[in-house]
């Protein structure tokens, strides 16, 4: 199957195109986050304070990856179930988040958000963590290190495969 | 009496929970395989290529199948005429999964407590179930856990009334309601009888039964593959974007029960379907 290189910035406009069903493969710069790191950053924001990494042009990737062994830049480092971060990923989409990576379906609320702004929910495929981490080249917790796996991180990614899920006009493939 | 130290049980659970975290057993292995052979749809056929490439990387590079390396779940069958020495049996369980999320750099997913969530930072405690039986020898058996499919597992108290057909239905419904969230293709393991909490174990120790076991009675190996048959016909695919590969097998384990009851209980598993066992 045909494969669209991406590379940062992750602006709207470069994933504006963006169909779903599409193989995609990612470089550049994207963020970890996920349940307890999107409640954080959630209670972050409504305190007035600066979230962890710049929102704007944004790609979070759901993730707890394994601890990376020597020589390693991360461990297994597969998607988690999306459904989880639904109450959070609006808060953040308005905020300039362009791109989400998980997995499964998600709510209505996380669909008109990701039209409103223009954003684009991929897939990574779950229990391919191995696979994955290949395509992660450098990984550096930036933030809530006291959550372990739940950390925020900071990833250099190359060609990242993912597959377009919810598209910013709203089409859902898990809803074909 | 025979006399077995539960360090020999620290030692094999260390190894076992790094070993399985690596390399898929056979069975399941071989059936994704046989699932790609069948597979119409394009894109499901893509996705078991990438899940078959992950499954060879793991093994070779010795990187956690998935990054969910589980919920450590241990069981036991302790045969009656074995003496444990050397300290506790639990306390060495949980030492030997401690040693080996570590050793083998394996995630730390389990908090201390549910509703205050914080990690114990070596993912003990383990879940550990205890069987006696007879015989003097002792059988271990590590099962972790992912949570992106337990959290798609339910359990119904049905009437007797709702019967066969009600048990089918509730199957189906669960797998359909799970959707793309527990990362199909999965794996099913079903109790039906019993009570309310032997159910469930029931349906978890169904998971740990190879994909090509067979249930010995007729009447329930028919319905488990008219079961399986059912649910890749709902279409859902690898990773829940359509294709003919919703699930890869599913075992069911019966039990007696009460006269006003029929409980039901359907364990979700992915497709890194994890189980390894030794027999000391």
């Amino acid at each position: 199957m045909q494969e669209i290189r991406i590379e940062a910035p992750f602006t709207r406009e470069k994933f504006a195109s963006l169909r779903a069903g599409d193989n995609v493969l990612l470089t550049g710069v994207i963020y970890t986050a996920r349940d307890a790191a999107h409640k954080r950053i959630v209670e972050t924001i409504a305190a007035g304070n600066e979230p962890p990494f710049p929102l704007q042009d944004a790609v979070i990737y759901y993730v707890g990856p394994t601890p990376a062994k020597e020589g390693q830049a991360i461990g297994s480092a597969g998607p988690t179930t999306s459904y989880r971060m639904d109450a959070y990923a609006p808060t953040l989409l308005d905020l300039g988040e362009t791109g989400m990576i998980g997995k499964g379906p998600r709510n209505e609320a996380v669909k008109e958000a990701i039209v409103r702004n223009g954003a684009v929910y991929f897939a990574a495929i779950g229990g391919a963590g191995a696979l994955i981490s290949k395509s992660i080249k450098e990984a550096e917790v930036i933030a809530y290190d006291d959550l372990g796996a739940e950390a925020v991180r900071r990833l250099v990614v190359v060609d990242m495969p993912v597959i377009v899920a919810i598209d910013s006009r709203g089409s859902d493939l898990y809803e074909r | 009496m025979r006399e077995l130290d539960v360090t020999k049980i620290r030692d094999a659970v260390c190894t076992m929970v790094q070993e399985v975290n690596y390399d898929l057993p056979a069975d399941v292995l071989c059936a994704i395989k046989c699932a790609k052979g069948c597979e119409r749809n394009e894109r499901a056929a893509y996705i078991l290529d990438k899940i078959e490439e992950n499954i060879r990387i793991a093994g070779e590079e010795h990187i956690p199948l998935c990054q969910d390396t589980g919920l450590a779940c241990v069981f036991l069958e302790v045969g009656q005429e074995v003496m444990l020495t050397g300290g506790y049996l639990y306390d060495a369980i949980n030492e030997g999964v401690r040693r080996g999320y570590g050793d083998g750099y394996l995630r730390k997913s389990v908090v201390e407590d549910p509703l205050r969530r914080v990690n114990t930072k070596d993912n003990t405690p383990a879940h550990i179930h205890v069987d006696i039986v007879p015989g003097d020898k002792v059988k271990v058996t590590v099962a972790p856990k992912g949570f992106g499919s337990e959290n798609m597992s339910r359990i119904k108290m049905f009437p007797p009334s709702a019967g066969e057909q009600g048990v089918r239905d509730f199957i189906l419904e669960t797998v359909r309601l799970a959707g793309g969230n527990p990362c199909p293709p999965i794996v099913l393991g079903v109790g039906i009888g019993g009570t309310f909490d032997s159910v469930a174990l029931l349906a978890k120790k169904a998971l740990m039964l190879p994909l090509d076991h067979k249930n010995e009675d007729p009447f329930y190996a028919k319905m488990e593959e008219e079961m399986l048959a059912a649910i890749n016909e709902l279409g859902i695919g690898p990773q829940g974007f359509g294709g003919d590969t919703t699930a890869l097998g599913i075992n069911i384990l019966t039990a007696p029960t009460h006269i006003a009851g029929l409980p039901v209980a359907v364990n979700v598993n992915c497709h890194v379907s994890r189980h390894k066992e030794v027999i000391l």
